[in-house]
């Protein structure tokens, strides 16, 4: 495979409100339960899927310093876009100033379809249609009150702008890999508000086998190895699944470092995998290698390998880290938090 | 039932409420948002349509308790004059902030927000709100 594309900016947003997941222990469970992360952010009562994707998109437009009326496409991956139907890539498209001669689209394959709104757009980029394009990975995540996705369910986006291969980029995209099976770990019918799952965090059969089929895929035709990574990024759910996943692969504890941020913020969906790589881009010196293996259920993982970028040490600093979005954290209570999810009306 | 705008008079205003578009008046030089045909100032209609910069400071702010019954999931929250950084004076939303937070001289970046929902089945009204200023 030629390279495909390379990032030219990119930018992350997490909302401001976090819980912590011993407040969602006391009320539901007196505090017995040992939760899978420390914390999960929580968006404000103005904020959904499409505002926090407009805040990473400006973000990574900030670090591209290219004319927004250049962008031709915007492809939105989220689980929890704020309409059943009219797509939030018109919206933000408008919001930007983007080109109005744009191939524009919301996807949904749970938390999987960020990367694969990646590979498409970088797909539009090699095959020439488009010069620029941005993929935005995007959710506001809910579980039900008492349920333990609840510990879980967080709220993040992440941003990227795409253009022709270059090694002066930020990052290029060397090699896509996609693997998917017909896995019901867990869904959400039309009309419910909360998604159902089969398994307690979906274990093997889902998380596992995908991560792993297709971080394999990808290494075996792009001919690498573990060891040619300086920074792998997976799904986080929690924090033990992407340490497991990481384990059983063959990577060390140093090559996640930048990559593992659930226990802090959450499960993002769409953007976990995706804020991790913008950590480890704020992070990364040029010439090292990156691995990002998503998961989604249903189920689904892309693999993406790249190669950071002589750019990226210019563009770093014109947007905020994720670092600074994660230390930038203000945390409620329970009541507060279903005040600001629109569970208490008035 | 809350009162709805109409859908066609949102959508005339997208431009304008999602990107800070405001008015340069070429008779008197003022700047003001949001963008309309005549100048508030001098009632000149030579009026050019101008992108606002996205960071100001708080001149002045009040806390809305009771408001109007579509922001009532949002209260309570900050309304302001916002100086922008090209001097224009922006009325708006100060949100993501307790009301004990904010301060005259706080600085603050435009960021698109909710400003409403027509009921459930309605549209979702967006525009520009500010917000501290992540540095
Ligand atoms: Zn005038």
């Amino acid at each position: 495979m030629k390279p495909l594309a390379s990032i030219i900016g990119y930018g992350a947003y997490i909302p401001r409100y976090r819980i912590e997941a011993k407040e969602i222990s006391r009320v539901h469970t007196g505090g017995a339960e040992r939760a899978p992360v420390r914390q999960k952010s929580v968006p404000g009562p103005d904020e959904d899927s499409l505002t926090i994707a407009y805040e990473a998109a400006r973000y990574a437009l900030r670090r591209a310093g290219i004319d927004p009326s250049l962008v031709e496409a915007l492809y939105i991956g989220s689980e929890s876009p704020p309409y059943a139907v009219k797509p939030s890539a018109t919206v933000i498209a408008e919001a930007l100033g983007f080109s109005r001669k744009l191939y524009g689209i919301d996807m949904e394959f749970a938390c999987k379809a960020g990367t694969t709104a990646i590979i498409s757009v970088a797909a539009l980029v090699s095959s020439g249609v488009i010069r620029y394009g941005m993929a935005i990975g995007t959710d506001t995540a809910q579980g039900r009150p008492g349920d333990e996705l609840e510990y879980t369910a967080a709220a993040g986006a992440a941003a990227f702008l795409i253009g022709p291969s270059s090694p002066e980029a930020v990052a290029t995209i060397d090699h896509v890999y996609s693997y998917v099976t017909d896995t019901p770990d867990f869904w959400r019918r039309e009309g419910e508000k909360y998604p159902m799952h089969t398994f307690r965090f979906t274990g093997e059969p889902a998380y596992f086998h995908h991560i792993i089929s297709a971080a394999r895929g990808l290494m075996e035709e792009a001919g690498l190895k573990p060891e040619d990574f300086d920074h792998v990024v997976f799904h986080q759910p929690n924090v033990k699944f992407p340490q497991r996943a990481g384990e059983l692969l063959g990577f060390k504890p140093e090559q996640m470092k930048y990559g593992l941020l659930s226990g802090e913020i959450g499960n993002t969906y769409a953007a976990a995998s995706l804020i991790g790589l913008a950590n480890v881009l704020d992070n990364a010196k040029p010439g090292e290698r990156v691995l990002v293996v998503s998961f989604g259920s249903g189920a689904g993982s892309d693999a993406i390998s790249l190669t950071v970028g002589e750019g990226v040490e210019k563009v770093r600093d014109k947007a905020p880290t994720v670092a600074k979005l994660v230390a930038r954290s203000k945390l409620v209570d329970y009541a507060l938090y279903l005040r600001y999810r629109g569970m208490i009306l008035r | 039932m809350a009162y709805l705008r109409s859908v066609p008079r949102v959508w005339r205003e997208r431009e304008i409420k999602y990107r800070l578009i405001g008015g340069a008046c070429r008779s008197c030089g003022r700047r003001f948002y949001p963008y309309r045909q005549t100048c508030p100032a001098c009632g000149s209609e030579e009026v050019e349509r101008v992108k606002l910069p996205e960071t100001g400071t708080v001149e002045v702010f009040t806390v809305v308790r009771s408001p109007p019954s579509e922001f009532a999931e949002q209260a309570p929250y900050v309304v302001a004059l916002v100086r922008l950084d090209d001097g224009t004076l922006v009325p708006a939303q100060i949100t993501d902030v307790d009301p004990g937070e904010v301060y005259e001289g706080m600085r603050v970046e435009a960021a698109l927000r909710r400003y409403r929902t027509q009921g459930e089945r309605g549209i979702i009204e967006y525009g520009i709100k500010f917000r501290p200023l992540i540095q």
